[in-house]
């Protein structure tokens, strides 16, 4: 190993299902899970004389998507076919887009492990109709599910510029995060929702020469830890064979490897690129797609701020942990609530606290939405501010917050049902205190004499005026005005 | 009854002077004695007709509202969907092929009340001019049962030539409805691209095909098209309304176009048969009597319109043909090896030649490397050849010129030369590549008695004034009146 050096080059190739209501080119609902076969037409079927008519809601979310990813929007983009046979493909062609797609030139960034940004480029985003699949379960012969053929997918396409299975992998939940903010896809990696296609190569300095190891492309991994580890799984396998025979990219053919989630390892599939000619020529059955400004504006209209900035400007401006701002931000929907509790002038750490501890857990347990809870932002802030204002103390928040959630009531009257409402009226509890230091004058005599009973005796007598006042008692308040009485 | 044009027919139902039963019955009753000569039709729906005639009589007599063709035996191309019956497009591969749905255009004859009558033959997926390509049958021309009915809608043309049927909707990719309706001495429209929906239309050249009537006169076209014309949002390609209106084709129809300015291209049409010219030269005499300006004019891409044609028609089919693989529906092999040879013996068993040519060259067209030598190059000829038409139409209402090199030629005389089969097409092609609108009307019958057609051109979406330019000539004449006296011969 003496004398080398080297850094693995990771491009990435992304499949995003879109999360429109009806297929790409036809009316068809896009359901996962159904009947194999039950969500599918003529058109989506590819029989003899169909024709494709498109999907606006599944364009402008692909544009909505180039946008966030900072690209150059074409305002012309045409389809072209893609030819190929394979049987979970009907018409033997896919619609997508080839020397025009839909966004180009753009840019992720991404958050690193040292708690820096990094920025991958993003060289193209198109839209094109998924194929079906293919079921190999029947014995002698494979079946076909078309009801996933049509579904519309947004592929992306980075720079390799790369450097760690780290570093993909935060790209890709970034990415996943990202799409969910927009709304534009549910990225539920279980659905396949998002497949991955890293291209992966090493540049390796050796006795002071520059070398690069042949380009792999793994193909169709559908989990994160699947894209990581096989990059991983690259870098040194690409590491050994260089070493163990000097091929370089000059040398040998680009290849593509499956991953083996068993062996946890790559697996080669086909040993030569082969040379695919896909044919593409425009689709004669769609007419081009002109973007118009006003178009482009409506569309624009849904771009929010991204989750990672976000996230690095609850940390800036509202000092939140990384931790907690990234729980916020990973949900457009409790972002949001946030946000709108937040316009209260509540504070925000307090917010934050009662939003992910109580509120989050409450919504996991009920699997519901943030905004299922049928609970007001204001409500919420209503109760940040009780909490900060000494009205109840923090513990009572989460009876509180579980009873809006129960009974829809607002805070403050929940508070008084539930007999949860502190006092932090000095006057009243100057009473109390007076009352309970005149009944017990040994715990006054302790902690006056300072001994080591002092600390125990001035717990002793904070617990009756709590008793006395049955838990409503401030404790701060309380404790304050006690230490003012005894010195 | 059979001397009737469908509008006549159409008008003797709907004023109860008729019952379209007994047009229906009469229709069946011709085809029963000559089809079997003709062979215009790969299936009939006697049944289905009769039962729609008679719901449409009962309805007239009733005094409900019927439709526009309310009663009207009709034929359609065999390559529009249709969810009786089969669509086969006259290949092996959909023999047996059942459509899960109707094409727009069905859809609009039924809501019309036509009465479906039969499905009729053609050349293979329409890549043809004789229907000699057909893979299912042979079809004659009514005319002369020792010569081709022209193609690839030959059926529908032998069908309303022989009165196998009142009127027929055709395909016209590269002059599919016009050769065939000039072969039989009929008249046959393509209309614009985009005009009808191809929606249910199995496609050969997406970006060529074109739905249109063929008909006895131009009358009956004008009734067809008042049907079928109209935009489809199923089909992306047809043509918004408010962009270009559908009219009453047949209100203004026996209006003429005053000061008629008509084009001709002699250096284009100079290749055509002495027979040809002399009925040209005779239709412009006839136009100029009328009262038409006419000038001739050069149109210096037409002669590269068979070659941009057969790259982009093809590069077109080979990918619209694909679909028929044996996985999904179709013809499949039997006992294949892998599903690689699914695909390669369903298809090698099921296709004809001449759509083998085609998906081949097609193939080759758009592979890598020849893509811009082939296809990319086609498309801009394409273009110089729509400027032409357009610089054209800035100087005239219309240009006319033949529809085919030749009348009707013997059956096997081109089939074993793809070349010249391809030239009998030179004059139709371009209208597709241009986009624009053609009608093929009979303007008069050769020494062999044989029909010959006038082509007229006019810019897109101006169909109203084609048909009135076409019926301007058809009153003064009467080769629409004349009817073949068919020859029953004795096919195997």
């Amino acid at each position: 190993m003496h004398g080398v050096e080297y850094k693995v080059i990771v491009g990435l190739e992304i499949h995003v299902q879109l999360c429109t209501k009806s297929k790409m080119f036809c009316g068809c609902a896009v359901e996962f899970g159904a009947a194999p076969n039950s969500r599918v037409c003529p058109v989506c079927l590819g029989m003899p004389g169909v024709l494709p008519v498109m999907n606006k809601q599944a364009y402008e979310y692909a544009v909505l998507t180039a946008l966030a990813l900072d690209c150059r929007i074409a305002m012309f983009t045409k389809w072209d076919r893609k030819s190929y046979y394979y049987p979970d493909l009907p018409k033997n062609y896919q619609i997508s887009q080839y020397d025009l797609p839909l966004g180009a030139d753009g840019l992720i960034e991404i958050p690193l492990e040292s708690g820096q940004t990094k920025k991958v480029g993003i060289i193209r985003a198109h839209l094109e109709e998924d194929a079906g699949k293919n079921l190999h379960t029947a014995g002698n012969y494979s079946q076909v599910d078309l009801n996933r053929t049509g579904t519309p997918l947004l592929e992306i396409v980075t720079e390799p510029d790369m450097n760690s299975g780290a570093e993909v992998r935060a790209l890709a939940i970034e990415l996943q995060r990202m799409v969910r903010f927009l709304g534009v896809s549910e990225a539920d990696m279980q659905k396949g929702h998002m497949r991955f296609e890293p291209n992966i190569n090493l540049a390796i300095t050796k006795d002071g020469k520059e070398y690069r190891t042949p380009i792999v492309e793994v193909k169709n991994l559908n989990s994160f830890r699947a894209l990581e580890r096989s990059v991983n799984y690259e870098e040194q396998r690409q590491l050994d064979e260089f070493l163990d025979t000097g091929v370089t990219l000059e040398m040998g053919n680009k290849t593509t490897r499956g991953w083996d989630d068993e062996r946890e390892a790559t697996v080669l599939q086909r040993e030569k690129e082969e040379a695919h000619d896909y044919r593409y020529f425009p689709e004669p059955d769609l007419v081009p797609v002109v973007l118009t400004e006003g178009w482009l504006d409506d569309i624009r209209l849904s771009l929010c701020e991204l989750p990672l900035k976000r996230q690095m400007r609850y940390v800036r401006e509202f000092q939140l942990s990384d931790y907690d701002a990234g729980v916020l931000t990973a949900d457009r929907s409790i972002s949001d609530f946030f946000e709108q509790a937040l316009k209260t002038g509540a504070e925000p750490k307090r917010i934050c606290n009662l939003l992910t501890q109580t509120g989050l857990k409450i919504a996991k347990e009920k699997s519901f939405g943030i905004n299922e809870l049928g609970i007001k932002p204001q409500s919420l802030a209503r109760l940040a501010e009780m909490v900060d204002a000494g009205q109840i103390s923090a513990s009572s928040s989460v009876p509180v917050f579980e009873a809006m959630v129960q009974t829809g009531k607002e805070p403050e009257i929940l508070a008084q049902e539930l007999n949860l409402l502190q006092t932090s009226d000095a006057g009243e509890l100057e009473k109390v205190i007076d009352h309970v230091l005149a009944e017990n004058p040994n715990a006054v005599e302790d902690v006056i004499s300072g001994g080591k009973k002092s600390k125990k005796a001035r717990g002793f007598l904070l617990g009756q005026v709590m008793q006395k006042t049955k838990g409503q008692a401030n404790p701060k308040v309380a404790s304050e005005i006690l230490a003012k009485k005894l010195g | 009854m059979e001397q009737l044009s469908a509008n006549q027919l159409r008008d003797g139902i709907a004023a109860g002077r008729i019952r379209s039963l007994d047009a229906t019955k009469a229709v069946f009753e011709r085809i029963r004695k000559f089809e079997p000569t003709i062979g215009a039709y790969i299936s009939t729906f006697e049944e289905l007709a009769l039962e729609k005639a008679a719901d449409v009589d009962q309805r007239i007599a009733a005094g409900d509202p019927v439709g526009q063709l309310a009663g009207v035996p009709v034929a359609i191309k065999d390559n529009m969907c249709t969810t009786f019956g089969a669509t086969t497009c006259a290949s092996k591969i959909l023999e047996n092929f059942h459509a899960p749905y109707n094409a727009t255009v069905v859809e609009k004859l039924l809501a019309a009340d036509a009465v479906i009558v039969g499905k009729a033959n053609m050349d293979e997926f329409a890549m043809g001019s004789s229907t000699e390509n057909s893979g299912l049958k042979r079809t004659v021309n009514p005319w002369d049962t020792s010569r081709v009915p022209g193609g690839s809608s030959g059926g529908p043309a032998a069908a309303v030539a022989g009165r196998l049927c009142f009127a027929a909707l055709g395909s016209d990719t590269g002059g599919s409805i016009r050769q065939p309706a000039s072969f039989c001495g009929i008249v046959g429209l393509k209309p614009t691209y985009g005009r009808v929906s191809r929606y249910g239309l199995v496609a050969y050249g997406s970006s060529l095909d074109q739905i249109g009537p063929i008909t006895q006169n131009v009358a009956d076209t004008a009734l067809m098209m008042n049907v079928i014309a109209g935009h489809d949002p199923a089909d992306s390609t047809s043509i918004d309304e408010t962009i270009a209106p559908v009219c009453d084709y047949l209100k203004k129809l026996d209006e003429p176009i005053e000061k008629l300015r008509v084009a001709i291209v002699p250096q284009f049409t100079a290749g055509a048969d002495e027979q040809v010219q002399k009925a040209l030269n005779e239709a412009i005499d006839l136009y100029m009597k009328l009262g038409a300006e006419v000038t001739e004019i050069d149109m210096p891409h037409l002669d590269y319109a068979i070659a941009a044609y057969y790259v982009i028609a093809t590069a077109e089919a080979s990918s619209n043909l694909a679909r028929y693989d044996g996985v999904h529906y179709g013809h499949r092999t039997e006992n294949p090896a892998d599903y690689i040879e699914v695909y390669s013996k369903s298809r090698a068993e099921a296709f004809g030649e001449e759509v083998k040519r085609r998906i081949m060259l097609g193939t080759y067209a758009l592979s890598s490397g020849y893509y811009d030598a082939y296809y990319l190059k086609a498309l801009k000829v394409r273009n110089l050849i729509r400027s032409d038409f357009t610089e054209a139409f800035e100087k005239c209402d219309c240009i006319i010129m033949p529809v085919a090199p030749t009348t009707a030629f013997k059956i096997g005389e081109k089939v074993d030369d793809p070349l010249q089969m391809y030239l009998s097409d030179i004059y139709t092609i371009a209208v597709n590549l241009a986009g624009i609108p053609g009608i093929s009307i009979p303007c008069e019958l050769d020494e062999n008695n044989l029909p010959v057609g006038l082509q007229i051109l006019a810019p897109t979406f101006a169909e109203d004034k084609l048909l009135r330019i076409a019926r301007m000539f058809e009153k003064e004449t009467d080769w629409h009146k004349k009817k073949p006296d068919i020859e029953i011969t004795n096919h195997d």
